[in-house]
């Protein structure tokens, strides 16, 4: 089964809180899209458990409501982490060596690009240029920003968010 | 109407048609490999483009409405090398293992990529992952053949109400699955097969069981015995070139000898059983004021749609096994004491018309015997058939053989949709009016199309209100007002596949242009009203074997024995089962 593996930790607030959107946006016709959007913004993501809520208030099956979650690149199946980690795929940092750097995030922290790591501590991007190409590579956590990164330094930055928490 | 020209010839046709039915109104044929007429209808494949005066983009015909003073251009050089691009880049991430695949000669894609003289390596590159699904045990889905026409999606969603499979993720990964990638066997698939009738070339197909029978056949240790159900005397003569609406009864008796079995009975037979349990039972809550409205059970599919989606209305159900579970049952519980054979050295076939009974055979045990132990479909019997050289058009007719091979003209009938509504009201009725003179034997009114029939009947001044459904997606409606209690039915018949089992999912697979022009479904219905209407004995309690059996091996019907050997229980499924 694809999607997050961690286990889901909604809230019946949160649970009541989206249930009464749908019940809102029900009436209204094109409600998919807001309500999914609606509940991405409420859980961070959009977890088996969410899109099951969705498809049962709305009355739309479970197949369309994963449909669109996989369609469009905004929504995520999986949780953000804590401490949220891009590294630039950007043409001058990918040219800079910055696909070193990302195979040693994902061999470290043991996920791929979207996904989270099970004590929702880190999160990993692979994204497109942040826009200081001049720093390239450039890895950023949060709104921490690591220019002319070099693979084994990696460990060292991670340890040092680790600690922190 | 609407005017316009094809290839220079002038149309008249009917305002909102489409420039594909513009065609083929007058003889054009327009290649497609997405559409379906009323159930998927979006353009997806883009074999279908023509070119249109003034338009500077061809045009999908499937979808692309007529107007007033249209010039329509079918076979241009430039759509010919449209079309036969697009079924190149198709064939280039399609597994082409056409020669020893289970549709070669029957595929649509392999049809359009012969007409058009397709190089089908082209375009070699990048294939993509693919998603095989062999969890249920009825279907296998090998997505290395599919072309993503989405016929499948929209049959299950827009016929069928069921939607368990869709369009996942985008561009080159687009792939069809059910949602989060679960595996069929987790979600609410009733495994009506209706996925594989409509998909254009091998990429679902059901879960094969030639292996054990054939394994099963040449065990010198097993006595086989094999039934087949009303529906596939009905349609197997397609597979053989015979047309349709042909009855080969007798021919299937033959083949099956043929093929070795120790046996050839009829699952027409244990139909009749059914309706013995099912009218007594129907009349028992009527009598008692048992929970009414009673819906019928001899549809896996619907069983399995119900345990899953609407467990409210499980006591509704009746509670009898299906034709073929009852089939089994009494086989290696009854015949096995008239031929004395150990029941344990019994090997139950049975060849339906539908793919969900092979997951229906697993579902029941008679003293800790499988009531059925292989289920084959029609199209299965087919080919076992063609692998072992009987060329069924050229076989002498038989008889089956007794006692399980009588039957009476009503459970002749239970193919077609209002068929057991039908058998189980002429039951009803002589129980409910022993003394009558006359016994009514034609209900007409339950035969037919339509997606629901409701009629009224009066029998031993007793107002019966009677309803019959075909297509889950009418089926939800049905359900939705009976969990209102808005339903003043006291009998509810259902059957999954729209037409009924004459339409299971494991009939012969025929071409789009076939279904789009002849009326499959009434065509196969009409051979087994035909059977009924020939018949002498034509309600099942009339029927001789039955009467006997019931008298020296089982008792009065829905008594403790019968109990045991030909009722069951349902229990409340997850719809999803989260992996």
């Amino acid at each position: 089964m694809k999607g997050s593996t961690l286990p889901f930790d909604g809230t019946p607030e949160q649970e009541k809180e989206l249930r009464q959107k749908l019940a809102e946006l029900k009436t209204k016709p094109g409600a998919l899209m807001p309500a999914m959007q609606f509940a991405q913004g409420l859980y961070g993501y959009l977890p088996y458990e969410v899109q099951c809520i969705i498809a049962e208030e709305l009355n739309v099956t479970l197949s369309e409501v994963y449909g669109v979650a996989t369609f469009y690149s905004q929504f995520s199946l999986y949780p953000k982490g804590k401490y949220q980690i891009g590294i630039c795929l950007g043409t001058a940092c990918y040219v800079n060596g910055s696909q070193a750097v990302y195979e040693k995030l994902q061999q470290l922290l043991g996920i791929h690009s979207g996904e989270c790591t099970a004590d929702r501590l880190f999160g990993l991007d692979a994204t497109r240029c942040v826009g200081c190409c001049g720093m390239a590579p450039v890895m950023t956590v949060n709104n921490d920003v690591y220019g002319k990164i070099k693979p084994d330094e990696v460990e060292g930055i991670l340890a040092k968010y680790r600690e922190r928490d | 109407m609407i005017n316009l020209k094809i290839n220079n010839i002038p149309v008249c046709i009917e305002d909102g048609s489409t420039v594909l039915e513009a065609a083929r109104s007058i003889g054009i044929k327009i290649p497609t490999l997405c559409h379906l007429k009323g159930i998927s209808e979006l353009g997806a494949c883009r074999v279908c483009v023509v070119e249109v005066k003034g338009m500077r983009n061809l045009v999908a015909a499937c979808e692309y409405p007529v107007t007033e003073g249209m010039e329509v251009f079918t076979n241009t050089e430039r759509v010919l090398n449209s079309r036969k691009t697009t079924i190149e880049l198709i064939l280039s991430d399609h597994r082409k293992d056409c020669l020893s695949c289970e549709r070669n000669t029957n595929c649509e894609l392999q049809r359009l990529s012969h007409k058009y003289a397709c190089d089908s390596h082209r375009f070699a590159g990048s294939t993509r992952d693919f998603v095989f699904d062999d969890s249920t045990d009825y279907l296998i889905r090998d997505n290395s053949k599919c072309i993503l026409c989405r016929r499948c999606i929209a049959v299950c969603k827009r016929q069928q109400g069921v939607g368990v499979i869709g369009a996942n993720e985008r561009g080159f990964s687009t792939h069809v699955a059910c949602p989060f990638d679960m595996k069929l066997a987790n979600t609410p698939c009733v495994g009506c097969g209706q996925c594989i009738n409509v998909c254009p070339t091998g990429a679902l197909q059901e879960k094969e069981e030639i292996t054990r029978v054939r394994e099963a056949l040449s065990n010198p240790g097993k006595y086989v015995v094999v039934g087949y159900a009303p529906s596939v005397r009905a349609a197997l003569a397609e597979s053989f070139d015979l047309s349709l609406g042909t009855n080969c009864q007798g021919k299937i008796n033959t083949a099956l000898r043929y093929l070795g079995f120790d046996k050839v009975f009829d699952v027409n037979c244990s139909a009749d059983f059914t309706i013995m349990e099912e009218a007594n039972e129907l009349v028992e809550r009527i009598k008692t004021g048992g929970k009414l409205p009673m819906f019928t059970s001899c549809c896996p599919g619907w069983i399995n749609h119900i345990q899953k989606n609407y467990p409210e209305l499980l006591d509704n159900l009746s509670s009898c096994k299906s034709p073929q579970q009852m089939f089994g049952a009494l086989i290696k519980h009854v015949f096995s004491k008239i031929a004395k054979i150990d029941p344990r050295d019994l090997f139950v076939v049975t060849v339906m018309p539908c793919t969900a009974k092979k997951g229906e055979k697993n579902r029941t045990f008679t003293d800790g015997l499988a009531d059925v132990d292989a289920v084959l479909t029609t199209r299965e019997l087919s080919a076992l058939c063609k692998e072992n050289g009987i060329l069924l058009n050229e076989l002498p007719d038989s008889e089956t053989d007794r006692p399980f091979g009588e039957f009476s003209g009503a459970g002749a009938i239970f193919g077609a949709t209002g068929g057991v509504m039908e058998a189980a009201l002429r039951t009803a009725a002589s129980i409910l009016d022993p003394n009558a003179r006359f016994s009514p034997v034609e209900f007409s009114e339950v035969r037919g199309l339509a997606g629901v029939k409701s009629a009224s009947y009066t029998i031993a001044g007793q107002k019966i209100n009677v309803a019959v459904v075909n297509g889950l997606n009418s089926v939800n409606k049905i359900c939705e007002s009976v969990k209102q209690g808005e339903s003043d039915y006291q009998f509810i018949e259902v059957m999954t596949c729209p037409g009924g089992c004459v339409m299971g999912g494991g009939q012969p697979i025929r071409a789009t242009i076939v279904r789009h022009k002849a009326e499959i479904a009434a065509a196969r219905a009409g051979v087994l009203y035909s059977a009924d209407k020939s018949m002498y004995t034509r309600r099942s309690h009339d029927n001789a074997s039955l009467q006997k059996i019931y008298s020296d091996y089982i008792g009065d019907a829905c008594g403790e024995n019968a109990h045991k050997l030909l009722h069951t229980h349902y229990c409340a499924l997850p719809k999803y089962v989260k992996e």
